[in-house]
């Protein structure tokens, strides 16, 4: 595959946060949200990011915008700048970016936040809310910048009249679509979405869904889709990557991972759905206990407490993700062995 | 089999100083003992206010404007909207023979005191045991809902506890007095699926062991799937359709629960089927309605659904749908 279409490679990415104790503010032990990932992300696809909470899944995605700094790795980020004519690729390695250089970068990409009703101010009107990128970043005289808040407000499907109005004013669902359009407001090229639908009732989920889907194809975003709603990533997603305390341990495409699991982590989220149909009877994997705690991670495989198929070498080695065949990584030691469910 | 609570007319208003919210308007169902009875609806459409009603928790400016909700046991029968919510006689229900558990087990559970004392005091309360007496049922009840080490755990603090193991210590207080009802009031919307798996699970056993009704309250129809026997779907405070769980999947009457099922993405959905989402969004409950509560959003509205509220109606045995299309 060639490299040029790739938008966004993470590279042995870790964010580390100090246990601090005692009168001398010790660092007596670390948080390891984010163990080391590898990924990227090809232009113009949906990656969706899954995994239960405390997993580290929001801070992979805060990382990459460098809203928390990586204690250690790369982010490398390509787009083609807005301005000149060449179609000159830049090549920016976000973490040793300077603040100004952020600043600049974040034109291109761009977060949606999980709670509606906690991510806008409540004390600015939608219009000054979708237009202070456009301020922060210069971008056109106040005529044009209102006529562009118009036209993103209609293009998330609400109404251009609605600038006036505060936020409480709007239920979640159409929150949720004011903070669409305001990361869409700097024409991004990849929008880190982080539970956007989580927070939303059901028959509003849809809606959001399908408008980020039509955006997608609208402005040819790149979506790095964060939830932990194994359904919604898989309508939503090109490829889907499972995480477990802070690292992934299956990355394929959609199709292929759902048709063809190989880790068993992924297989015991999988059964734990409950389907929507009261005539479908399926012996569930129950897993035993709670996700770890990624202070102390367990040894080796940090899934093998939980694991039902665990040996011996789980316990002892790291397993590393591997490429089993056609871009189907897997982090098993039995990956091979194994003959999972699959949905 | 027996009814166990038959609810009324049911309505619970709230006074607001910006007018009154009709949160639950006009409610008739029934839970029979020993069944699962889902309540399945979005945030606003009195789903939880429902349940609060029958608990007697109702607090101002909430009212319960009428209707009644009478409580069967040893073959007297009680109506539970008549008695005072402080009274003795609902003080002897509520935590004993009717029990609740809640959504958010941090928020519910008290966090200076241990949860060993916790299930305790309901259990001398009700029992009418010593203390000694009252530590041993309690270990037993955190034996039976599954929590590791229970005599570790006994004398923990709410916070020590993972979110699994907090909502398995609020089940464990819950069902601490046998009760013949336990309502739970989306228990495993806060957890994880993998957790939520577990609780879901553990709840399912227990109803069985304990022979208890369930009145489950979720807005997940899987959950529902795997729950219940009888479902009744509400929106904006009415009922609009009450069956069993099968025709609710597969003979789906009203056009919100089509909205509701085609708006789900599930796992046998692939990103080429697009999702039909409900149309809007639910109205302001302070603007009274003259029609049909969904005729706003309704796909297949026709004149007469704004004029005239449609009245609950048997489509078919033991199916109840309140839809204009079915009259």
């Amino acid at each position: 595959m060639s490299s040029d279409n790739i938008i966004l490679e993470v590279k042995n990415l870790k964010k580390y946060y100090p246990v601090i104790k005692g009168f001398l503010k010790r660092e007596v032990a670390y948080v390891k949200a984010v163990d080391g990932v590898d990924l990227f992300i090809k232009e113009g696809e949906t990656l969706g990011l899954v995994g239960e909470s405390g997993c580290g899944k929001t801070t992979l995605g805060r990382a990459v915008l460098q809203l928390v700094k990586p204690t250690a790795g790369e982010i490398l980020f390509r787009y083609k700048k807005d301005n000149g004519s060449d179609d000159q690729q830049e090549v920016v390695n976000v973490t040793n970016a300077t603040r100004e250089e952020l600043r600049k970068l974040r034109r291109y990409m761009q977060i949606v936040f999980q709670d509606p009703f906690s991510s806008l101010d409540p004390r600015m009107t939608i219009g000054t809310i979708v237009e202070e990128p456009l301020v922060i970043h210069k971008i056109g005289n106040k005529s044009e910048r209102e006529d562009r808040v118009r036209q993103l407000l209609i293009s998330v499907g609400l109404s251009p009249d609605h600038v006036g109005r505060y936020p409480h004013e709007f239920s979640g669902g159409q929150r949720q679509r004011i903070g669409i359009a305001r990361s869409l407001a700097l024409g991004p090229k990849l929008i880190i979405a982080d539970e956007p639908v989580s927070a939303l009732d059901v028959s509003i989920q849809a809606q959001i869904l399908n408008l980020l889907d039509d955006l997608q194809s609208e402005f040819g975003l790149t979506y790095l889709f964060i939830a932990h709603n194994l359904s919604v990533i898989k309508y939503v997603s090109d490829r889907v990557a499972v995480m477990y305390l802070g690292k992934i341990v299956e990355l394929a495409k959609t199709d292929e991972l759902f048709a063809n699991l190989k880790h068993p982590y992924s297989e015991a989220l999988m059964s734990a759905i409950p389907v929507p149909n009261p005539d479908y009877q399926m012996d569930r994997i129950l897993l035993e206990g709670d996700v770890p705690s990624p202070v102390n991670p367990p040894s080796g495989c940090s899934f093998h407490p939980r694991c039902r198929y665990a040996e011996e070498v789980c316990k002892t080695k790291v397993p590393l993700l591997r490429n089993l065949n056609n871009e189907h990584y897997v982090a098993c030691h039995l990956a091979e062995s194994l003959n999972l469910r699959c949905v | 089999m027996a009814s166990l609570i038959e609810v009324k007319g049911l309505k619970t208003y709230f006074y607001t100083y910006r007018g009154v919210v009709h949160a639950v308007d006009g409610a008739d169902f029934s839970i029979e003992s020993e069944k699962a009875l889902c309540v399945v609806g979005e945030s606003g459409c009195g789903k939880s206010v429902t349940a609060l009603s029958i608990m007697g928790l109702i607090e101002k400016p909430g009212k319960l404007e009428s209707g009644e909700i009478l409580y069967h046991r040893n073959g007297s029968v009680t109506d539970l909207s008549k008695l005072d919510p402080e009274g003795e006689v609902y003080r002897s229900i509520r935590g004993r023979e009717i029990s609740m558990i809640f959504q958010e087990p941090m928020i519910s559970l008290n966090p200076v005191y241990t949860i060993g004392n916790q299930i305790m005091e309901a259990i001398i309360l009700h029992q009418k045991v010593g203390k000694k007496e009252a530590r041993m049922r309690a270990l037993a009840m955190l034996k039976a809902v599954g929590v590791s080490l229970p005599s570790q755990r006994i004398d923990e603090y709410p916070h020590q506890l993972s979110g699994g193991m907090r909502q398995r210590a609020m089940i464990a207080m819950a069902i601490s007095c046998n009760p013949k009802l336990l309502i739970a009031d989306e228990p495993t919307t806060a957890l994880d699926v993998t957790v939520e798996a577990q609780v879901l699970s553990l709840i399912r056993d227990l109803r069985k062991e304990f022979k208890m009704a369930l009145m489950l309250i979720t807005h997940d129809l899987g959950v529902v799937a795997n729950m219940a026997d009888e479902v009744i779907i509400m929106y904006l405070g009415k009922i609009v359709e009450k069956s069993n769980v099968k025709n609710i999947f597969h003979n789906t009457k009203h056009p919100y629960t089509q909205g509701l099922m085609n708006s789900i993405p599930s796992l046998t959905t692939t990103k080429k089927d697009r999702l039909i989402p409900i149309a809007g969004n639910v109205p302001d409950p302070l603007i009274a309605l003259s029609g049909c509560c969904f005729e706003s959003r309704c796909p297949q509205k026709t004149a007469i659904c704004k004029g005239e509220i449609p009245p609950l109606k048997q489509v078919a045995p033991g199916h109840q749908v309140a839809c204009w299309l079915y009259n």
